[in-house]
């Protein structure tokens, strides 16, 4: 029973394709599979768009490999399988003092699917992408198991590299300090988008991040909250507890006067001086996994998320780019303004120093000519698109955007000649063919 | 204090009872045939907080393999828990075709588990304390058209962990039965339309919740309580010619 048929969708569920689905338990299941068949690994399906689909072919769901192979409690060197979840690792090791060094918006990503985007969060500015804390890396070849050096041309393919150098079996990475698991965080309400800009390249906080209203417009263009945080101990917050979105909500839920009316209040639940509050770690860094199951909030024919970086002296493209989507009024609620700065660790990776901004849009009419626009104003303003929220981009569009291209499709060939690892992502924006 | 020696500790249920032991700052010895494996499951409840994180070779089918584990739980210095996960489950249609199948069915459901626990058994009543979780499965209830081998070995196995619990239970020490249904796991990923579907979790939740509360005799999840009342409750001459 070792292949199931499984209809997959990445978060946005705007995507979706049959699969045969593999779920091994064991390093030796994996190993044996990828003999038989090497298929490409997925993680949680935490990527919006096609990046963990594979229509008509074959899929290994990483998820029960999630152990902790190894921990160095004086240095805090951390060996995992990669189907380990990054909240489960906060869950285990933030009582010891220690946390994973990058954590996305999600704790339900994977190690694997962390690398395999290089991921970034909220401390991007100072330590970097996910990537920039593997210190190794093990891929589960058709030959068995192969050691990747740190470094090396296909370390960099890998990291970043959307599984097409092969199933992440594990990754050994550097955790951080912390003094317990809460945080103190700073909400600052800000008024529009040059002071956003300011209070921006000011912070000197280890996590910065902005919550901007991507349906104001006129004066209050670019208004939102600017949260700084630094972790902490000793306080304990009150338990809390999940709650389920049962079933696809109608229409309406996500209607332009809806979240207008919602993200003036949410706005304004900030006091015009601030304020400090002390929450509990997972609360600050996953906010959104408290309910499960959120993206059905979008209804059955799902979303997307747009995200762009681009450079430091591009600003004044990004608040056009952000004028363009009020105008639109089709942005949800979810919307994130942040400076990265210029870790990345793969030749795919995301990041460049710059102003990332993350929006989501229902998948109504108008959201995907509107989301080719701001790809289009993004590609303009030397910036680049993230894939793992993209669902809708060219082939041209990705490659003018991710200079080291071609770098990446050479470690990948070598690893993979067969193009066994390709999904429905790769194939769509044709990343393995020819330059 | 307990310290756990877990049998097939492999399984997917073994696993996430030896990380809810961890978790409960409880200590694991995990005992099967996989050893990469084991070290593996070993390294995380570690890492997760048991002060003991080791394993050890079994083989159900290997009667030499279950002394060592005998002679190890006799250097536990904290109280003894012994859980019971071995077992296999072939296709009726498998068996059908290969009858030899049977002797590995029952000596890994049956057989291989009640003699280890039997060389076992003296150490615990010695120790006058102690918790023996024996895993059977609602197939166990009734021979079923679609699984009996399997079901029937399981069978065997709960009228054992019965008596077990009527001797053990003289000197201090507590049996519970424990009867899962349809878990979600590795032996029945792509089977297809599993009613009532659990995850491990769920039914490590309840294992311990019964080991605590020192019950007998649990279904889990508890639906297939009343599950199991009625089917169990068919006169044979209608369910004979059942096909469920
Ligand atoms: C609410 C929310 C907030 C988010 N916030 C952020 C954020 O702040 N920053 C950020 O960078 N991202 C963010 N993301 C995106 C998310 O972190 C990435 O998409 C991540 O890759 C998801 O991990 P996953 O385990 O679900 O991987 P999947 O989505 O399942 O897979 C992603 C890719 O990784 C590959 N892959 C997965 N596992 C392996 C493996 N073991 N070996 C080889 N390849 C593998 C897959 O083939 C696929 O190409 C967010 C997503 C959500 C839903």
């Amino acid at each position: 029973m070792l292949w199931k048929t499984a209809e997959l969708s990445g978060w946005g569920r705007a995507l979706r394709g049959p699969a045969q689905l593999a779920r091994p338990e064991r390093a030796s299941t994996l190993a044996a599979l990828q003999s038989e068949v090497p298929a490409p690994a997925i993680g949680m399906r935490r990527s919006y768009g096609d990046a963990p689909l594979n229509s008509g072919g074959k899929a290994i769901d990483m998820t029960r490999l999630d152990r902790v192979l190894s921990f160095d409690a004086d240095t805090g060197l951390l060996e995992v399988e990669a189907g380990a979840r990054l909240g489960e690792l906060v869950r285990i090791f933030a009582p010891k003092g220690w946390l994973p060094p990058v954590l996305p918006g999600t704790g339900l990503a994977t190690v694997g699917g962390a690398i395999a985007m290089d991921v970034h969060g909220k401390n991007h500015h100072g330590a970097g992408t996910f990537g920039c804390h593997v210190r190794a890396l093990s891929l589960m070849t058709p030959k068995g198991p192969k050691t990747v050096k740190e470094g090396s041309a296909l370390f960099k393919a890998t990291i970043g590299g959307l599984g097409q150098t092969g199933p992440i079996y594990s990754a050994k990475f550097q955790l951080l300090r912390t003094k317990g698991d809460v945080i103190v965080v700073t909400e600052r309400r800000i008024e529009g988008w040059d002071a956003f800009i300011s209070y921006l390249d000011a912070s000197d906080a280890t996590y910065t991040v902005g919550w901007i209203d991507a349906t104001a417009t006129g004066n209050a263009l670019g208004r939102g909250i600017l949260e700084e945080a630094e972790t902490g101990g000793g306080l304990v917050p009150p338990a809390k507890r999940g709650k389920k979105v049962p079933v696809d909500a109608p229409d309406f839920t996500l209607s332009p006067p809806v979240v207008r009316a919602f993200n003036a209040a949410y706005w304004r639940r900030v006091p015009n001086a601030g304020r400090t509050v002390v929450k509990p770690i997972d609360d600050f860094f996953f906010p959104l996994d408290r309910i499960h199951d959120w993206n059905r909030l979008y209804g059955k024919t799902g979303f997307h998320q747009f995200q762009c970086v681009v450079p430091l002296a591009q600003a004044g493209a990004l608040r056009e780019i952000l004028a363009r989507i009020a105008r639109s009024g089709l942005a949800s609620p979810l919307a994130v303004l942040k400076r990265m700065g210029p870790g990345r660790a793969g030749y795919m990776s995301f990041p460049m120093e710059g102003y990332t901004l993350a929006v989501d849009f229902p998948n109504r009419s108008g959201a995907e000519a509107l989301i080719s626009e701001l790809e289009r104003d993004a590609a303009k303003a030397e910036g680049r698109i993230y894939l793992a929220k993209d669902a809708l981009a060219a082939p041209e569009t990705i490659r003018s955007m991710y200079p080291e291209h071609g770098d990446w499709l050479k470690a990948v060939r070598k690893a993979d000649p067969g193009a066994a690892y390709e999904t429905d992502m790769t194939r769509r924006l044709n990343l393995r063919g020819a330059e | 204090m307990t310290t756990w020696i877990i049998l097939g500790g492999t399984s997917t249920i073994a696993r996430a009872f030896a990380r809810k032991a961890a978790d409960r700052g409880e200590g694991v010895i995990l005992a099967g045939r996989d050893a990469d494996d084991l070290a593996a499951t070993a390294a995380d409840c570690a890492a997760r907080g048991a002060p003991l994180g080791e394993s050890i070779r079994l083989d159900a089918r290997d009667p030499l393999t279950f002394g060592p584990i005998a002679e190890r739980a006799g250097r536990i210095s904290d109280e003894i828990g012994i859980a019971v996960f071995v077992g296999s489950m072939p296709s009726q249609e498998e068996i059908d075709s290969d009858p030899a199948l049977i002797d590995g069915v029952v000596a890994d459901n049956y057989s291989g588990p009640a003699r280890l626990l039997h060389e076992l058994a003296p150490l615990l009543e010695d120790r006058g304390a102690g918790t023996v979780i024996g895993v059977g499965s609602v197939a166990g209830d009734r021979g079923r058209i679609g699984n009996y081998v399997y079901g029937s070995s399981k069978s065997g196995f709960h009228a054992y962990l019965s008596g077990l619990r009527n001797r053990l239970g003289r000197s201090g020490v507590h049996v519970v039965t424990v009867k899962p249904g349809t878990v979600d796991t590795a032996m029945t990923w792509g089977m297809e339309k599993l009613p009532f579907l659990a995850p491990p979790e769920k039914i490590v939740q309840d294992i311990f919740r019964a080991a605590d509360k020192k019950k007998d005799v649990i279904y889990t999840p508890l639906i297939w309580w009343p599950v199991m009342t009625v089917i169990r409750a068919i006169p044979e001459r209608v369910f004979k010619k059942m096909s469920i």
